[in-house]
């Protein structure tokens, strides 16, 4: 299996678990799916943790986005945690790290919300 | 990145699959031969995020998945430098047209950024309309600095 997701919860925050890969085809599939699965169910504070994730293409970058469109238009707020350098890279040059609540520790990004 | 003096110049040239299977496919031959031709670890990932982002706008945009339609895939180098072409059946588009995903309207789409990633990643990215239809993309990594 190229992704899988573990959700957990920390308080009234929903930590996603990212490992693998989220690229085009099942990897961002499941990471879209198991977002607006959450915003369905209203929950309003999402923490993805991207610090086991391998490898993410241009379209997992485009999930992301999706994502926190999603997200925030729902009245909630979506953050990250445990960016490696080639997932920070990217966002980086496509200008979109300032976009997104970018955290290192986890305690500090359930604080955070 | 080293300078390749001594590894042998190589090319693989393979007709794919208009699926996505095929771009994990691509991206492994690539890699393959890029590490043979002295790349690090960086411009290595550099090089197959590149090829993936070719070879899926290939797939999905160009032959839009259609089983009878391929997509002709080379990769190679020689002293000076690695090239990859990728080549589709499909219609063709407007090379002028491309949004720019780095303008403030655009930031927040979630698509269309994977030709602005393979020019950040290569050192030259060419396209071009094929006389048989289709489009040819070239993607070219320097293996000793100009």
């Amino acid at each position: 299996m190229s992704i899988k997701l573990n959700t957990r919860q920390v308080g009234d925050v929903s930590v996603v678990d990212v490992a693998g890969r989220i690229t085009l085809g099942e990897g961002s599939s499941a990471l879209r799916d198991t977002m607006r699965d959450m915003v369905g169910k209203g929950q309003k504070k999402i923490l993805l943790n991207l610090g086991e994730v391998s490898y993410i293409d241009s379209s997992g970058i485009g999930e992301l986005v999706s994502g926190f469109t999603t997200v925030t238009n729902s009245g909630g707020q979506l953050k990250l945690l445990n960016l490696n350098k080639r997932v920070k890279d990217l966002l980086q040059i496509t200008k979109l790290y300032t976009v997104f609540d970018v955290h290192e520790d986890e305690a500090a990004a359930i604080r955070s919300f | 990145m080293r300078e390749n003096k001594h590894q042998v110049p190589e090319t693989v040239e393979r007709f794919l699959d208009s699926t996505l299977d095929s771009v994990d496919s691509a991206e492994e031959i690539a890699v393959g031969v890029a590490q043979r031709a002295g790349f690090d670890d960086d411009n290595l990932t550099r090089i197959g995020m590149a090829v993936r982002e070719s070879m899926v706008n290939a797939v999905v945009h160009g032959n839009r998945y259609n089983a009878h339609k391929k997509i002709r895939f080379s990769v190679g180098h020689n002293s000076h430098q690695f090239t990859v072409r990728i080549s589709d059946e499909g219609e063709g588009f407007d090379f002028e047209s491309l949004p720019d995903p780095l303008a403030p309207e655009n930031i927040m789409r979630t698509s269309g950024r994977g030709i602005f990633l393979i020019r950040s990643f290569m050192d030259e990215f060419q396209m071009r309309h094929l006389d048989m239809g289709g489009t040819e993309v070239t993607l070219i990594k320097y293996l000793v600095s100009k």
